[in-house]
């Protein structure tokens, strides 16, 4: 992550003084680091209301109901979270809000998931767990892809949702993708592990 | 199209209800625990900051630049030559890059090819079945100061290219080309 980092600002820069964007970019820099500021902001409105919201229902049982619901197929996914551990919880309700659309609920429940699966490994480095859970975040598996909607329809869509089962398919192609992906590697891994 | 967006309407207001009908029913405290799990969230939210301002300022000076356009036009003509629609290129490439970027890259799109044309359609699906990979990454790894992100990125890369193959795939059986 360092090297890309650094490589994206230095690519960037060089390519300004070569092409002359050099204004471009000082302007975007400080435009940014505004932007970031603006966004981290808005994320503690989501964040502190979400997160009140998953206590409650953390407290009244609602999360572990939501876990013996989902056991057999979240389990299979996380073979290292012991199946009671408050991860689990968490992991669940990060997908579910994911699927109905609810992007910014989905944040504050994936950082308490990741709090808690570094309890477990307890190290800074990303477990098998992490990498699992951030492959399946990347591939969102949606039903109600609420932003695309909004546009189709300020566009004057005819069907605004008839674009929702081809991206709920897509979404679900992807999302078994990143899972065998994430098992190719994890035994890439162990394989290089067992040799050393 | 009226049910799944009163769907979406819908559902948090529901969502609520659902949790506070349930605690009020058990006699939780729930004005208590609600200001006491929504504690945490003012120092999340800081402490990710630094994360994001630090990947946020690197990308915009990759795009303010003119460099990541320039990328995309040395790989745009390799992807359309193996069968990719040469106005989604673009988006695709962005899309796990920067949200807002894409966003952008979909909203012109739709404008410029109809929302019901073929590139107006792909640009929803793909739009809507793929994630920004990179912010994902920053946020949930900065959040609890993972440094070390081991098969990650990788694994989230490759499964956006999964994502925007089957994106392409699946538009073109549903709707034709």
């Amino acid at each position: 992550m360092n090297y890309i980092w650094a490589i994206m600002a230095i690519g960037g820069i060089i390519y300004a003084m070569i092409n002359g964007t050099m204004d471009e970019v000082n302007k975007a820099i400080f435009k940014s680091a505004d932007d970031a500021v603006v966004l981290a902001i808005s994320l503690i409105s989501v964040m502190v209301f979400w997160l009140g919201i998953t206590k409650i229902a953390e407290a009244a049982g609602l999360l572990k109901g939501l876990v013996r619901l989902a056991k057999p197929f979240i389990a299979r996914l996380f073979p290292d979270i012991p199946k009671d551990h408050p991860a689990m919880g968490y992991i669940l309700s990060n997908l579910t809000a994911n699927f109905f659309g609810l992007g910014n609920a989905a944040t504050p429940m994936g950082i308490k998931a990741m709090e808690e699966m570094k309890k477990l490994s307890g190290s800074p480095k990303a477990s098998r767990s992490m990498i699992t859970f951030l492959a399946i975040n990347t591939s969102s598996l949606t039903l109600i892809p609420t932003t695309v909607l909004a546009v189709r329809m300020k566009y004057d869509s005819h069907s605004p949702t008839e674009i929702v089962s081809a991206t709920l398919l897509a979404s679900i192609i992807s999302f078994i993708g990143a899972i065998l992906i994430d098992r190719l590697f994890y035994e890439i891994r162990r394989r290089k592990e067992r040799q050393v | 199209m009226s049910l799944l967006s009163t769907a979406s309407m819908w559902i948090i207001p529901c969502l609520i209800l659902v949790v506070l009908v349930i605690a009020t029913a058990k006699r939780l405290p729930t004005y208590e625990l609600f200001v006491d799990g929504g504690k945490e969230g003012i120092g999340l939210a800081i402490s990710i900051l630094p994360f994001l301002l630090g990947m946020l300022v690197s990308i915009a000076i990759l795009r303010a630049s003119g460099a990541l356009d320039a990328i995309i036009g040395l790989i745009t003509p390799f992807l359309s030559f193996i069968g990719m629609p040469a106005d989604i290129v673009p988006l695709a490439l962005v899309r796990p890059i920067s949200g807002t970027a894409a966003l952008g890259m979909t909203t012109e799109l739709i404008a410029t090819h109809g929302p019901d044309s073929f590139i107006g359609r792909l640009a929803s699906v793909l739009q809507g079945s793929t994630d920004t990979t990179f912010y994902v990454l920053t946020v949930y790894f900065g959040a609890v100061g993972i440094r070390k992100m081991g098969d990650a990125l990788k694994v989230g890369l490759l499964a956006d290219v999964i994502g925007i193959m089957a994106s392409i795939i699946v538009v073109t059986i549903i709707f034709g080309a």
